[in-house]
């Protein structure tokens, strides 16, 4: 691709690492096209070409010219999805996933860029941790990745990383996912040090004072159930305090998976004051509350932060609606059966997303009319541009990260396994309506249905 | 009932059902020889993760006046001190074939887990902070036979709430029962939104002259990784039910084991008010009957003074 083209449009395949292939040539005949970004809502034919969208064509006038068509009436083509949360597990903890098994997941979910945390074994904090997983990446990642290195040294909470050094070597960003950085002192410093080394700072937000060791949402349910609760209050409170301080630094912040009311008025007041900060909310907080942990399972009710009350889940909504929360985040948290089948307070946190994310928010959300199509697409590929890279799009020209789906689609989640390396779905053993079919990412082909056949023209 | 898992999941009918039975057995207690041959031939095992005197050792002798066959595993001593998971640990055990397992667990939901692992019925002996049914059962079966009913009786539960399973499960199985129940203790020991399990909630003493029942709690020390109250002495001060506090005319209990001095003095435990003793009885012929609800079915016929009563199920044939 021409370097001129490459200021034009700016592409996921330039900023992330992803294993090289063929470029697509598709027709996408007669699809549904929902593109909020470009203001698109209307059958056409996609066409995409050289990894690229080569045009949107009147519903059956694309010529193939020896691509491959898909035919794709009563389908619907978007700009593929973009994932600021997942645990890819590597190094240290293969077993639960991999680079490989991960971006695969993301692909079957209908993901063209993903951003791998580093909360891994040990964590990601030199500058050598970020090299070898972009070497790893562009040998097996389906789907362009994105690796975050830590903000303290292997996430002890006392001293920064080497921000500098981590950002020349490739680190989209920082994050100690998974713990948040408790210390003001050092979470002001972090904040400082971005000025010169740039790079957003993903935050984990929990005082753990406050969380006291529960292992679900504070509250009549947990008072119910005897189990240890972490309050509203333990996230609300560090969202605050961190707005406080990106506020008085002039720094930039991203909020990562926004659960409680309280937390979503902070972020809604810290935009409103200018701060530069951003949001995501995980799909199971968007879907669930906290009554499903009276079933007790570990395997698809155990998170962290955790499932809270409907009023919270009703502000997560209203927060994708008016754009305090502006992306859609899985936190995708791979766990082999051992460390969920034991009683659900020493279950291990997490449940993964990447293949369920679009249809359980189609139906729970879009179909029964809480959030329209349109906006869940927009939220969806929400999270690149929080992290400086092209949020996915069918403008001509645009490198070619684009997702189809059967809205009409019923499938039973697990029935045919997963990608993934885990199966802690939240989603399992749910019947969802819509299905990712195909998902281009970077121009490539990176996941086909393998019951979805294709028409290929002469 | 294939499980006894928690109190939530009985009836009052079901509840009342097997406090009958219980009654039934309180005769065989009175008997020279106080055994009956329904469980002959079926094996009982008794899996404990947490110490415990009371509920083991009348769960281990309610199997044994059912003449079943009685394996007791605690993990201190078993292979769990040896990294063995409880689910393995279960397969294991199970691959005895039991009738009943009976398990003790420091973690909510282990009851609930084991019962998806193994064709035994279970019974849930105290799965961490959630629930103790068959003390639920025992001190309804107590109370019901010192007030005839529970309808209307006003029950005050004092202490350590937060992490009491006791407070739990009595406090459902007592409004099941048609009482009406408080929770009293300091704010730090009580759990946000206990309320909407059906109670008032009371942060001082005051008032608890209405109660015909002031049921005390263990402060669990063991579960308090940090100070929930400024001292236990202060504690006493506040809460501790003593001779001054406990009114004539009120019931006292508490699940044991008590801490002295503690939640309860020495001359209210010894007072004749006091029904602990009644409870440690009560839950042996409770035990039993929940058992003999479990594996020989709610149907069959309550076992007659000659101690023939119902013939025993067939080795591995669920009830």
């Amino acid at each position: 691709m021409s370097a001129q083209r490459e200021l034009v449009t700016p592409s996921l395949r330039d900023q992330l690492d992803v294993r090289p292939g063929e470029d697509a040539h598709l027709v996408l005949r007669r699809a549904t096209v929902i593109d909020p970004g470009s203001g698109i809502d209307s059958v056409h034919d996609v066409v995409i070409r050289d990894g690229r969208i080569a045009g949107l064509a009147a519903p059956g006038e694309a010529d193939a010219d020896g691509a491959e068509v898909v035919e794709a009436e009563g389908l619907h083509a978007f700009p593929a999805f973009f994932d600021p949360h997942v645990h890819l597990r590597t190094p240290g903890h293969e077993h639960k996933e991999d680079v490989e098994t991960g971006t695969r997941a993301a692909a079957a979910g209908g993901y063209c860029g993903i951003l791998a945390m580093a909360n891994t074994q040990p964590p990601v904090s030199t500058a050598a941790d970020v090299s070898a997983l972009r070497e790893q990446a562009r040998a097996g990642a389906s789907v362009p990745v994105g690796f975050l290195a830590t903000v303290t040294k292997d996430m002890a909470g006392d001293e920064l990383t080497e921000m500098v050094e981590l950002r020349e070597a490739g680190a989209i960003g920082f994050s100690d996912d998974g713990l948040p950085i408790t210390d003001a002192g050092v979470m002001r410093r972090a904040l400082q040090y971005q000025l010169l080394c740039g790079g957003n700072i993903a935050l984990h937000e929990e005082d753990p004072r406050l969380s006291m060791g529960g292992a679900m949402h504070e509250g009549p349910v947990s008072a119910a159930l005897g189990i240890g609760g972490i309050p509203s209050v333990s996230e609300s409170t560090m969202v605050a305090r961190d707005c406080a301080l990106a506020a008085h630094e002039g720094a930039r912040i991203h909020v990562q998976h926004l659960s409680a009311a309280e937390s979503v008025e902070s972020v809604r007041a810290a935009k409103a004051a200018g701060v530069r900060i951003s949001a995501e909310a995980s799909p199971h907080h968007l879907c669930l509350t906290d009554e499903e942990v009276r079933s007790l399972d570990p395997h698809t009710m155990k998170m962290n932060p955790p499932l809270r009350e409907e009023r919270d889940r009703q502000a997560l909504i209203e927060g994708l609606r008016d754009g305090t929360v502006e992306c859609i985040a899985t936190d995708h948290a791979p766990h082999q059966p051992e460390e969920k089948d034991v009683p659900f307070e020493q279950a291990a946190f997490g449940v993964t997303g990447l293949e369920t994310a679009f249809a359980a928010l189609h139906t729970e959300l879009v179909l029964p009319g809480a959030i329209d199509l349109g906006l869940l697409i927009e939220r969806m590929a929400g999270g690149a541009e929080p992290f400086d890279l092209p949020r996915p799009t069918l403008a001509p020209g645009a490198e070619a990260n684009v997702v189809l789906c059967d809205l009409d689609a019923e499938w039973t989640v697990g029935e045919d396994g997963y990608e993934s390396r885990s199966a802690n779905s939240w989603c399992a053993g749910r019947t969802l309506t819509g299905r990712v079919l195909m998902t281009v990412a970077a121009g490539q082909v990176a996941f086909r249905l393998r019951s979805f056949s294709l028409g290929v023209a002469s | 009932m294939k499980h006894l898992l928690s109190i939530e999941q009985l009836s009052r009918a079901e509840i009342e059902a097997i406090l009958d039975r219980a009654e039934s057995f309180a005769e065989v207690g009175r008997r020279d020889i106080k055994k009956v041959p329904t469980l002959r031939g079926r094996t009982v095992v008794s899996l404990f993760y947490e110490s415990s005197t009371r509920t083991s050792s009348s769960f281990d002798l309610a199997a044994k006046r059912l003449s079943a066959d009685l394996v007791s595993v605690k993990a201190t001593g078993s292979s769990v001190e040896k990294g063995e998971s409880l689910k393995d640990t279960v397969a294991t055990l199970s691959a005895y074939d039991p009738a009943a397992i009976v398990i003790r667990h420091p973690y909510a939901g282990a009851a609930q887990m084991v019962a998806g692992w193994t064709a035994a019925s279970v019974v849930n002996a105290g799965d961490g902070k959630h629930e103790h049914p068959s003390q639920a059962l025992l001190d309804v079966y107590t109370l019901r036979r010192r007030l005839g009913s529970l309808e209307g009786a006003r029950i005050w539960i004092v202490g350590d709430v937060l992490h009491s399973r006791v407070a739990r499960s009595n406090l459902i199985a007592f409004t099941k029962m048609g009482a009406e129940v408080t929770v009293c203790g300091p704010p730090t020991l009580i759990p946000r939104g206990i309320e909407e399990l059906g109670c008032e909630v009371s942060y001082s003493l005051d008032g608890i002259e209405e109660a015909e029942v002031v049921y005390a709690l263990r402060m669990q020390r063991e579960r308090m990784s940090e100070s929930f109250v400024p001292s236990l002495r202060e504690y006493a001060a506040c809460f501790q039910i003593d001779s001054r506090r406990l009114h004539p005319r009120q019931l006292l209990m508490h699940p044991g084991p008590v801490n002295r001095g503690v939640e309860l003095s020495g001359e209210a435990i010894d007072s004749p008010q006091s029904l602990i003793a009644e409870q440690v009885a009560a839950g042996l012929v409770v035990r039993m009957a929940i058992l003999y609800e479990l594996l020989a079915g709610g149907d069959a016929a309550t076992p007659s003074a000659e101690g023939e009563g119902t013939q025993p199920t067939p080795i591995g044939t669920s009830a």
